[in-house]
């Protein structure tokens, strides 16, 4: 058994019963306390750096957005000049509906597809891997850049822009996420539920269909949900791929718009009653961000597969 | 390969010779579809943009890269001035914007982990979590419009007062010029940014700093050590690879920024020194202008934009990916 060295910097110095003096908090030199404080400080006063900002955002978008927020503002027609008191955002809600939606119904399955190839078959060896690694490269394309790719792609070919393109950009943005979050989930089911099931001479395919993606249903759910969420507030695409409507347009073709263009497109103008429905608007979209989520969250807590 | 190797033969004795093994074929087709569309997506971005930006490319040479001139609608009618893309003053605010926001977010998300690993109380840590997702979940273009509306017209004030200390200093000055009036600056979109990659750094440094040995951090204060002393001496070296990557994929999450930057930055094509003024940004140039893109090529040059931020991000994020999991294997290593 070696001694304990003493602190260093501090002098040894005789004890006085209990700790040690040359151990104790106060003998250590006044440089490494105070630059122990400091870091302490620094650390505690990160937190507060970004909380003041979250608070700050939601205070103004709760305040100034409750303003305007009424029954009407929610489905009447947007104003076709920007300085018109009055109108809606109905419109932009059933945007973001349709086209949300639909890239979630795109997305949603074929990345499950993918995140089976990734965790049933692939595994690890090197085409899954390749794929995995470019799936999280895939998540760091600027939203603004998947927007343009589906301008060449398919706005250019079809000759208009649509709600269909919207869905189609922001479905490209979440593929990635769900793949990801979903071979994640995948990866949590316990093996001896695949064992059992083709122990019992099921095929592969019936295995992972009807054991594997039901034990993991819950955590790809909230997964999805959350990669919607973030899609939901996607701007760029949609002022890229969607054009414009001043009415409610449930169709895929034809122009349509979304929460996030009227946001953008009404902050950046000079008129007051613009400006108020800009952040109506960001208050209606926080909203269904925060459901979306909690949802998700709420999923994952309820069913999550059960830790053993 | 988790079936026995039994499973082969038992289910062929089971079932009728070959029974469903043409749907197990077809499932994994179907997958590995699915899963090759990643790789597809990605090779078509590359591809259709590439081919949509060779017009203004090839129009503009290497001006593209090297003037600051960005001059879409023909200058001079029918003159022998044609329209200018030079988007060298686009990838200038890019760089300073992303840099900005880098040293901002960079020590906050670093505190905001240690606190969570280190520090919190464990009942505070779940409250402090749920704060950081929220502020990954705020869209974008919310903070673009509180950023434009209400800290804008504020944070000017700060300017003016730093510009009104530091403003005389030689080289340094310089960058602290007198501030536009608007508060739509490089350092305001720069600041924004900075709150938004605040997330994805802090949850990438943390998942690092979670798996620093205990021991080692035991070891660490069994010899005295403060807890700051810890954190250098244990922490940091241990998880030095993952922060790099972390702070790589910020930085990417950062130049792809578009909305917020479109709103804060004050759409100026010039290249000043000076943080207070005006200045604009790649992917916040192609949003603002691809309504009214200019004389041909002006859409392809704006598509032109795309590509150049697509390939910055794509080399970063792969790079960060590469650090990371690198990083990864070589603390498992050290953990086991």
């Amino acid at each position: 058994v070696t001694t304990l060295a003493p602190a260093s910097g501090s002098p040894a110095a005789g004890s006085t019963g209990g700790v040690p003096a040359n151990l104790r908090r106060s003998s250590l030199s006044q440089r490494r306390r105070i630059t122990d404080k400091v870091a302490q400080a620094a650390i505690w006063g990160s937190l507060f750096v970004t909380v003041v900002p979250l608070g700050l955002v939601t205070y103004y978008v709760i305040l100034k957005g409750s303003r305007i927020i009424s029954w009407e503002f929610l489905t009447e027609r947007i104003p076709r000049q920007a300085q018109t008191a009055g109108g809606g955002i109905g419109p932009a809600i059933v945007g973001t509906i349709v086209t949300t939606g639909t890239a979630a119904l795109l997305a949603i399955p074929l990345g499950v597809l993918g995140a089976i190839y990734l965790n049933e078959y692939g595994k690890q060896g090197a085409l899954a891997r390749t794929i995995r690694t470019m799936a999280d490269v895939m998540t760091g394309v600027p939203s603004v850049v998947m927007g343009l790719f589906i301008y060449i792609g398919f706005v250019l070919v079809v000759g208009e822009q649509n709600a269909l393109a919207g869905a189609f950009a922001l479905g490209c943005l979440m593929l990635p996420v769900v793949i990801r979050t979903s071979e994640e989930m995948l990866r949590l089911v316990p093996d001896e539920l695949r064992q059992a099931s083709l122990a019992l001479g099921a095929r592969k395919w019936r295995t992972i269909l009807g054991v594997v993606l039901p034990a993991s249903v819950s955590g790809i759910m909230s997964g999805s949900l959350l990669a919607v969420a973030r899609a939901a507030g996607e701007t760029a695409p949609i002022v890229l791929v969607v054009g414009l409507t001043y009415r409610t347009n449930w169709d895929f073709f034809g122009g349509n718009t979304a929460l996030p263009a009227q946001i953008y497109r009404n902050a950046s103008e000079p008129y007051d009653a613009a400006v108020d429905r800009a952040w109506g608007a960001a208050l209606t979209l926080v909203v269904i961000v925060l459901i979306t989520t909690l949802i998700g969250r709420f999923i994952a807590n309820r069913f999550a597969i059960k830790e053993r | 390969v988790t079936t026995p190797t039994t499973q082969r033969a038992s289910t062929a004795s089971l079932t009728h010779k070959g029974g469903g093994r043409l749907s197990d074929r077809a499932f994994w087709l179907v997958t590995l579809v699915a899963g090759l569309l990643v790789l597809a997506i990605l090779a078509l971005i590359l591809l259709t943009t590439v081919r949509e930006a060779w017009p203004a490319l090839s129009y503009s040479g290497t001006d593209f890269f090297t003037s600051a001139t960005w001059a879409p609608n023909d200058p001079d009618a029918d003159g022998p001035l044609g329209p200018q893309f030079g988007a060298l003053a686009f990838i200038y605010g890019t760089l300073i914007v992303s840099l900005i926001s880098i040293l901002f977010a960079v020590p906050v998300a670093i505190g905001i982990a240690l606190f969570l690993t280190e520090l919190a109380p464990r009942r505070l840590r779940g409250a402090v979590v749920t704060v950081i997702d929220l502020l990954a979940a705020v869209p974008s273009v919310v903070f673009g419009l509180w950023g434009i509306i209400v800290v804008a017209p504020f944070i000017v004030k700060v300017y003016q007062w730093v510009h009104d200390v530091f403003g005389g200093i030689p080289v340094v000055g310089s960058l602290f010029g007198e501030p536009v009036s608007s508060g739509r600056t490089l350092m305001t979109a720069g600041i924004i940014v900075g709150i938004m990659i605040i997330p994805i750094i802090t949850s990438i440094t943390r998942e690092v700093f979670a798996t620093v040995p205990e021991s080692d951090k035991h070891a660490a204060l069994a010899l005295g050590a403060t807890r700051w002393e810890m954190i250098r001496g244990a922490v940091f070296p241990h998880s030095f690879g993952g922060m790099v990557g972390a702070v790589m994929l910020g930085l990417g999450r950062a130049m792809g920024e578009t909305i917020a930057v479109s709103l804060t930055i004050g759409a100026a094509t010039q290249i000043v020194p000076n943080l207070f003024a005006s200045g604009n940004a790649l992917p916040a140039v192609i949003v603002q202008n691809f309504g009214d893109p200019g004389v041909p090529p002006g859409r392809s040059a704006l598509i032109a934009c795309g590509v150049v931020l697509f390939v910055i991000t794509v080399v970063i994020n792969y790079g960060a990916r590469i650090v990371v999991r690198r990083a990864e294997i070589r603390m498992k290593g050290a953990a086991a």
